[in-house]
């Protein structure tokens, strides 16, 4: 057989390398309809990256939804069992509106689910395979970590109400620092309280560098369990390979009704947006009423088109060129004759304007 | 190389000397021409100059590592970009502006004309307002002076060219002033450039 990984685009390679890798790890595939009752996203809205979403009504008038997001619908149907983490993965295409053309688009998505009585092992895990999902695309890549528990805490000191939290959360996620000080001199949060605020968005390189910086900045105790339990994941996480390439980013930020524990996101040269999105989200299991922890990511396939590859300087080798009274059973045992040599074959009556081919074979 | 979108303009002017101050020098930016690309290879920088309004998009989309824009622009488009600094230049107001003889009837649908539709939108939903926009793309201030509108939501500098047109600011909406921007993924591959660019831009601000 012919090897595959030429014909392959990266993100259709991707999808079988990420299989590989997460079956490697115990994870396994997870399939689902492509549909999903409309009412379920409306109570869970705030989760969604968007909250359009096309609907339509089933044939029993029954409103139904494109699924918009594949991990409300795989914990929905979780159990709870003390001591054990179901572990799945999966690859779907999702429907959002992008953010960029703020129309709707057909989403290529693959990703893992931990879900269950998940610990600092299994967030480790988590993230290590996020790293090497990475790694299979590009060389140059980043995963930015950061810990709702942190930004939870520093809130709280900041004791104001959802306004402005929902406005900081913002400022925090652009890393804009003087916007921060603005609103919290409006909502007068006591100067000290701004001033951490400031500097833990500022915070952004390795563990080693960061985590003095954060012990620093951490009175509550809250705070403290948090930074503990970030540095006891990213301890963990020492003995992989990649580690060099995590980075702590507190402007890493999702929401907090639904996030709870570490969120990441990864980036990878010269594309422009993060291609990698997860984290841990055991409020949302406790809303839909699990006892159980969660934690997963997914991975924008649809993204890594832009990564550079080398193009084909041919569409095909060759141009079969025949005339119309032509023999057609000569003409099609040529053309076999041809794709047996290893050649691409494309067979016409003239020359087509937009073909590029390597040479034309005559066939009378 | 970091790769800078400037806002076309005297702006954009002001900004480049900030940038040359910082080290990031590229001296045949400043030949008259046509040219929208300058390149200084050694000191590792290119500079592009865009309309106003299109540096956000340059760098939400990473065709731009950084640069240079209005917080009005990104209050409208809402890119997803880091805002790095506030330049404390290119100050102005977002404003609700009107005739002089112009009196808000609450009891009627206000209509707007502005460039501003999103800004204009959030700020009359904040109040509950029902308005009807009417978007604009130039020469804002003669809508309410023909009818067509009650109000406009425009930016407004010294105010003189709305007196000049009988109207007056009748709300602030919001301060505006031009921002250092970077992309996001850019920001993590070219970290330490972008933030040295940020404290040099920094302690030049006055």
């Amino acid at each position: 057989m012919n090897n595959f990984s030429t014909l392959l685009k990266p993100e259709e390679k991707a999808v079988f390398e990420l299989r590989e890798l997460y079956s490697n790890y115990g994870y396994l595939p997870y399939k689902m309809s492509k549909f999903e009752e409309y009412d379920f996203y409306v109570k869970n809205k705030d989760f969604l990256v968007s909250d359009r979403i096309i609907t339509f009504n089933d044939t029993n008038g029954k409103l139904l939804a494109l699924k918009p997001d594949v991990t409300l619908s795989i914990v929905k149907n979780a159990g709870d069992e003390k001591g054990c983490t179901q572990k799945l993965f999966y690859n779907e295409n999702v429907y959002r509106v992008s953010g960029s053309t703020h129309a709707y688009k057909e989403i290529m998505q693959a990703g893992i689910e931990c879900i269950g009585d998940v610990g600092i092992f299994d967030i480790a895990q988590v993230l290590t395979l996020a790293l090497k999902s990475l790694d299979k695309f590009s060389e140059s890549f980043v995963l930015d970590v950061s810990h709702m528990g942190v930004i939870a805490a520093v809130l709280e000191e900041a004791g104001c109400d959802e306004d402005f939290n929902r406005k900081i959360m913002h400022y925090i996620g652009e890393k804009n620092c003087h916007e921060i000080k603005a609103l919290c001199e409006e909502y007068c949060v006591d100067e000290p309280t701004a001033e951490k605020i400031s500097s833990l968005v500022e915070i952004y390189g390795k563990g080693e560098t960061v985590f003095p910086l954060l012990k620093k900045l951490s009175q509550s105790e809250k705070m403290k369990k948090a930074v503990s339990e970030l540095e006891e994941i990213c301890l963990a996480v020492e003995a992989s390979p990649l580690k060099e390439k995590i980075n702590l980013d507190f402007s890493i930020v999702n929401d907090l009704s639904y996030y709870n524990g570490i969120v990441f996101k990864g980036y990878i040269s010269s594309i422009p947006e993060s291609v990698l999105s997860g984290g841990q989200y055991d409020r949302l299991m406790k809303k839909l009423g699990k006892k159980s922890g969660a934690i997963g990511f997914a991975i924008y396939l649809d993204l890594l088109e832009q990564l550079s590859y080398e193009r084909r300087e041919f569409d095909v080798d060759v141009l079969l060129l025949y005339a119309e009274d032509c023999n057609k059973k000569l003409l099609f045992e040529k053309a076999e004759e041809l794709v047996k040599e290893g050649k691409s074959v494309s067979a016409q009556k003239a020359i087509p304007q937009k073909l590029r081919y390597k040479e034309i074979v005559e066939f009378n | 190389m970091i790769n800078v979108a400037l806002p076309k303009g005297r702006l954009g002017e002001k900004v480049y000397s900030m940038f040359e101050e910082a080290g990031y020098e590229c001296s045949s930016i400043k030949e008259k021409g046509r040219k929208l690309i300058f390149e200084n290879e050694e000191a590792g920088v290119r500079y592009f100059w865009v309309k106003p309004s299109d540096v956000a998009i340059y760098v939400e989309r990473g065709a731009a590592d950084i640069g240079v824009a209005g917080k009005d622009i990104l209050l409208e488009y809402e890119p997803d970009i880091y805002e790095l600094l506030d330049m404390n230049m290119g100050k102005c107001r977002m404003c609700v502006a009107g005739m002089k003889s112009f009196r808000e009837d609450l009891n009627k649908t206000l209509k707007v004309a502005t460039k501003f539709v999103n800004i204009a939108k959030k700020y009359y939903a904040s109040k509950s307002r029902d308005i009807d926009i009417i978007k604009l793309n130039g020469s804002i201030e003669i809508a309410p002076i023909l009818n067509l509108s009650d109000v406009i939501v425009d930016i407004v500098e010294t105010g003189s060219t709305l007196k000049e047109n009988d109207l007056e600011v009748k709300e602030t909406i919001v301060d505006i002033s031009a921002r250092l921007i970077a992309n996001k993924s850019s920001f993590k591959f070219k970290t330490e450039e972008i933030e040295k660019i940020k404290e040099s831009l920094k302690s030049q601000i006055k």
